[in-house]
C-alpha cells in the first residue's frame, strides 16, 4: 500500500512546470487570445520537443507509455499555466482512444507516431458535450455516431465556431456526416472505448481545475500580501486570510480524489466512475473557491481585464461543466452511494 | 503508486476483525462521561491491552505492536467499523504518548508509557485556562522551582472528565518574570495531590464531561517535567500537532459515521426524500469521509518517504470538524420530530446516538484550536500571508 507518485514522477512534474514557467506565460497567452486560430503553433512545436506530446503513446510507438496516474500530475500543470485544451485533447484524452483501437485499424500507429512527434492536433466529440473543443484547428476528429466511433479528417465536417467567455477556449458545433470510412470501432468495442474516453476526459478536466485553483490561489496570495490598505497588507486581516485558507484546504482534500481517480482509470476498477466524478466535484469546487475568494481578495483590480486573475477564472467556469456538468457527476456518485450494492464504510477506500 | 495491501496488512486486518467480532461489547457503555461509564471505558481499554490493541503503533516493549502508519490506519477502521466503544484515555495516549517519547527521559518513558497504554492512569490535558484559550501563551498559572520540586499556583479550565482521571500534563509558567511563549513548562500532575481541587463543568450534554482544576502550593518533583525547563512552548506545539493532525482523529471514524448516516437516510428514505438537499448532504457526506481517508493514506505514504507532517495538519482539522458537524446536521433533519429526544425517551430511535454526536460535534471547531485559529496557521505558515 504506497498511495504516493514515485521521485520519477515528481521530478518529471517539476521540470514540465518549469518549463511552462518559461513559455507559457500569462502575456503570451493573452497574445494568443488575440489571434483567429487561438493556438501558437510555436508554443506546440516547444512543447513537442519536450516530448509532453508523446506521454501517453505506448513505447511501441515512439512514446513514453505514462498512465492516467502520471497524468494527474501533468493536467495540474496545465491548468496551473492556462495551456488551451488541444494539448490535453490530443496527448492524452485522444491517444488514450487510439492506442485501445485494434492494431486491425491501419492508420492506428501512424496517429500515435504523430501524436509523439506534436504533427497532429486531434479533437474529441463526446456526447457529453454538445460542442467539440479545438475542432476548427484539429487535423482530425474523433466523433460519436451511437456506439460507433468515427476518425474525421477535418477537411470532412463543417464547424460553427461557438465563442465562450473564455478566449482560450475554440468551441465549435460539428457538422458531419458518418460513412464506413471513417468508422474505426463499433458496438461494444465502440460502447467500452467511449465509456473509458469519458473518464479520461473528466480526469483531464478535473486535474486542470485544480491546477486552475491554485494559481488562483497563489496569485491571490501574492496580491494580499502586496496590497496595503489602513497601513497594512489586506493579507493580514483575518478576514482576508480566512478566505485563503479555505480555499488551501479545499485543494489539499481534492487533490488525493483526483489521484484516487487516476488510478481507477489506469487499472480499469469497477467503480472508476464514482471516483471520477468525486474527483471532478472535488477539484471543480476548490477551483469555483478558488476563483470568488481570489476576485473578493483582488477587490476591484480582480475586476478588470488587466489582472491577469481573470484568465483563470474565465477558465474554471468554463472547464467545470465540460465533460459532464455537477448534475451529471453528482448523479453518479449517488448512484453508487445511495445504490444498494455500495460497500461503503471503513476499509473500503481502496475496494477491499 | 501501488494500491494493494500486503499479505501481512490482509493478515492483520482479519485478525484485527477477528478480535473485535469476539469481544466488542453487544451492549453500549455507559457514556464515558459519567463516573459508571468512565470505569467502564477503563475495563474495555484493559482488555484492548491485554490483547496489545490499545497503541498498536508504540514498540512492543511499551505494550504494543510496533505497528507502521498503514497498520494503524487499517486498525482505525476496523476498530470504528465494530462500532467498538471510544476511547477513553485519548489525551493520554495520543497527545502525552507522543510527546513523551519525542522529549521524555528513559525513566519517564518507563514509568507512564506503559501504564498509559494499558489505562491504568487516566490522563487529562491541563493547557487552557479562563484567560489564555485561544491565546494560549497568555497562560498565567505558576510553577515555581524549590529545590528539587515545583510549586503549582493557578487555574486551569476545560480539562476533558478531569474528575475521572488520575493525572495530568500541563502548561505552566516557570519563570514568573517572563511572558507570552517563553519561560514555560511542560509538568505532569498526579491529581490526588494535596492542594489541587477539581470542579466539574456540565457540558451540553448535562454530564460532567470536563473540569476546572484549581492549584493551590501543589508540590511536584522536578522529575515530572517533560522538556527543558523553559521549553514548555516547544513540547506542548509539538504535541498540538499531533492533536490537530491525523492521530486524534482517524479516517475510520468518519467514513463509520457517512456509513451509518446512509443507513438512516435509507431507512427515513419517503420522508427524508422531500427535501432534496438531505439527500445531496448525504451523498457529499459520503465524499467528504472518502476524501479525509485518501488524504490520510496520501499523508501516511508520504511520512514513510521521509516528509513531516507540517502546518498542513491544521487543514486535517477543519476539515474532520466540519465534516462530523455537517453529517450530524444533517442526521438530525432525517430524524425530523424525533431528532430532538434523548436516550431515556421511549420513542428515541437507535439509543438517540444521533442527537449526542450531534451535541458533540458542536464542539469539534472550537477544542484542539478553534477553527478560526487554524485558518489563521494555514494562512500564516502554509500561505506565507503577514501576521496582523
Amino acid at each position: 500500500m504506497d498511495f504516493t507518485f514515485t521521485e520519477d514522477q515528481l521530478a518529471f512534474r517539476e521540470a514540465v512546470s518549469r518549463f511552462l514557467m518559461m513559455e507559457a506565460a500569462p502575456e503570451m497567452l493573452r497574445e494568443i487570445w488575440e489571434t483567429d486560430v487561438g493556438r501558437s503553433p510555436d508554443l506546440r512545436h516547444k512543447i513537442a520537443e519536450q516530448g509532453l506530446t508523446a506521454l501517453s503513446v505506448p513505447a511501441d510507438n515512439g512514446g513514453l507509455g505514462m498512465d492516467d496516474i502520471a497524468w494527474s500530475l501533468m493536467t495540474q500543470e496545465l491548468g496551473y499555466y492556462a495551456i488551451p485544451d488541444s494539448l490535453a485533447d490530443t496527448a492524452y484524452v485522444a491517444c488514450g482512444l487510439i492506442s485501445s483501437l485494434p492494431e486491425s485499424v491501419t492508420r492506428r500507429a501512424e496517429w500515435l507516431e504523430r501524436i509523439a512527434d506534436g504533427s497532429i492536433r486531434i479533437a474529441v466529440g463526446h456526447a457529453v458535450n454538445p460542442l467539440v473543443a479545438d475542432a476548427h484547428a484539429a487535423d482530425l476528429l474523433l466523433l460519436p455516431h451511437g456506439d460507433e466511433v468515427h476518425a474525421v479528417p477535418r477537411s470532412l465536417v463543417d464547424v460553427i465556431a461557438n465563442p465562450s467567455i473564455d478566449l482560450s477556449r475554440r468551441l465549435g458545433r460539428v457538422v458531419w456526416e458518418p460513412t464506413s470510412a471513417t468508422r474505426v470501432a463499433s458496438g461494444d468495442a465502440g460502447r467500452a472505448l467511449w465509456a473509458t474516453t469519458l473518464e479520461r476526459g473528466v480526469l483531464s478536466v478535473a486535474g486542470q481545475l485544480l491546477g486552475l485553483a491554485q494559481r488562483m490561489l497563489d496569485l491571490s496570495v501574492d496580491y494580499a500580501a502586496q496590497r496595503k490598505q489602513f497601513g497594512k497588507p489586506i493579507g493580514s486581516f483575518q478576514a482576508v486570510k480566512h478566505h485563503l485558507a479555505d480555499v488551501a484546504t479545499r485543494i489539499e482534500f481534492a487533490k488525493p480524489v483526483l489521484y484516487r481517480a487516476a488510478h481507477a482509470v489506469a487499472h480499469g476498477e469497477a467503480d472508476a466512475a464514482v471516483h471520477v466524478s468525486h474527483a471532478k466535484l472535488a477539484c471543480g469546487e476548490a477551483a469555483w473557491l478558488a476563483a470568488r475568494h481570489g476576485i473578493q481578495a483582488h477587490g476591484a483590480m480582480g475586476y478588470t481585464w488587466e489582472v491577469d486573475l481573470q484568465m483563470f477564472m474565465k477558465r474554471v467556469w468554463a472547464l467545470d461543466a465540460s465533460w459532464g456538468d455537477r448534475g451529471f457527476h453528482k448523479t453518479r456518485v449517488a448512484g453508487f452511494v445511495l445504490g444498494d450494492a455500495a460497500r461503503l464504510g471503513p476499509g473500503r477506500t481502496f475496494g477491499e | 503508486m501501488d494500491l494493494a495491501y500486503t499479505p501481512k496488512q490482509r493478515a492483520f486486518r482479519a485478525e484485527v476483525r477477528a478480535w473485535l467480532a469476539d469481544n466488542v461489547p453487544a451492549k453500549p457503555l455507559a457514556s464515558y462521561d459519567t463516573q459508571e461509564g468512565f470505569e467502564q471505558h477503563r475495563e474495555w481499554e484493559r482488555r484492548l491491552f491485554d490483547h496489545r490493541l490499545s497503541m498498536v503503533m508504540w514498540p512492543e516493549a511499551l505494550g504494543g505492536r510496533g505497528c507502521d502508519l498503514i497498520e494503524w490506519l487499517i486498525f482505525e477502521e476496523e476498530y470504528y467499523a465494530s462500532g467498538a466503544p471510544l476511547r477513553v484515555n485519548q489525551n493520554g495516549q495520543l497527545l502525552l504518548g507522543p510527546t513523551l517519547m519525542e522529549f521524555g527521559t528513559e525513566a519517564q518513558k518507563q514509568r507512564f508509557l506503559p501504564r498509559m497504554a494499558a489505562s491504568e492512569d487516566m490522563w487529562a490535558q491541563g493547557w487552557s485556562e479562563p484567560n489564555a484559550g485561544s491565546d494560549m501563551a497568555a497562560i498565567t498559572s505558576k510553577a515555581i522551582r524549590d529545590g528539587n520540586e515545583y510549586v503549582l499556583n493557578g487555574q486551569k479550565t476545560w480539562s476533558t472528565r478531569a474528575i475521572y482521571a488520575d493525572w495530568l500534563f500541563g502548561l505552566f509558567r516557570s519563570d514568573p518574570a517572563s511572558s507570552r511563549h517563553h519561560g514555560l513548562s511542560f509538568v505532569l500532575v498526579p491529581l490526588d495531590a494535596p492542594g489541587v481541587t477539581i470542579r466539574p463543568i456540565r457540558a451540553l450534554n448535562g454530564k460532567e464531561a470536563f473540569a476546572e482544576i484549581f492549584f493551590d502550593d501543589v508540590r511536584v518533583p522536578v522529575e515530572n517535567r517533560v522538556g527543558e525547563e523553559g521549553q514548555g512552548w516547544h513540547v506542548a506545539m509539538a504535541t498540538a500537532g499531533f492533536e490537530r493532525g491525523l492521530l486524534l482523529r482517524s479516517p475510520g471514524r468518519f467514513q463509520h459515521t457517512a456509513r451509518r448516516l446512509v443507513a438512516l437516510y435509507q431507512a427515513h428514505r419517503e420522508a427524508a426524500g422531500r427535501d432534496p438537499t438531505i439527500r445531496e448532504a448525504v451523498c457529499e457526506s459520503w465524499m467528504g469521509a472518502e476524501a479525509y481517508s485518501l488524504a490520510a493514506y496520501h499523508t501516511v505514504g508520504r511520512l514513510a518517504k521521509g516528509a513531516r507532517i507540517g502546518d498542513e495538519a491544521s487543514t486535517n482539522k477543519i476539515v474532520w470538524s466540519e465534516l462530523d458537524l455537517k453529517m450530524h446536521e444533517t442526521a438530525m433533519r432525517i430524524l425530523g420530530a424525533r431528532g430532538e429526544l434523548v436516550a431515556e425517551a421511549p420513542d428515541a430511535e437507535d439509543g438517540a446516538s444521533w442527537l449526542e454526536g450531534f451535541l458533540f460535534a458542536q464542539a469539534g471547531p472550537i477544542y484542539a484550536g478553534t477553527n478560526e485559529i487554524q485558518r489563521n496557521i494555514i494562512a500564516e505558515r502554509m500561505l506565507g500571508l503577514p501576521k496582523a
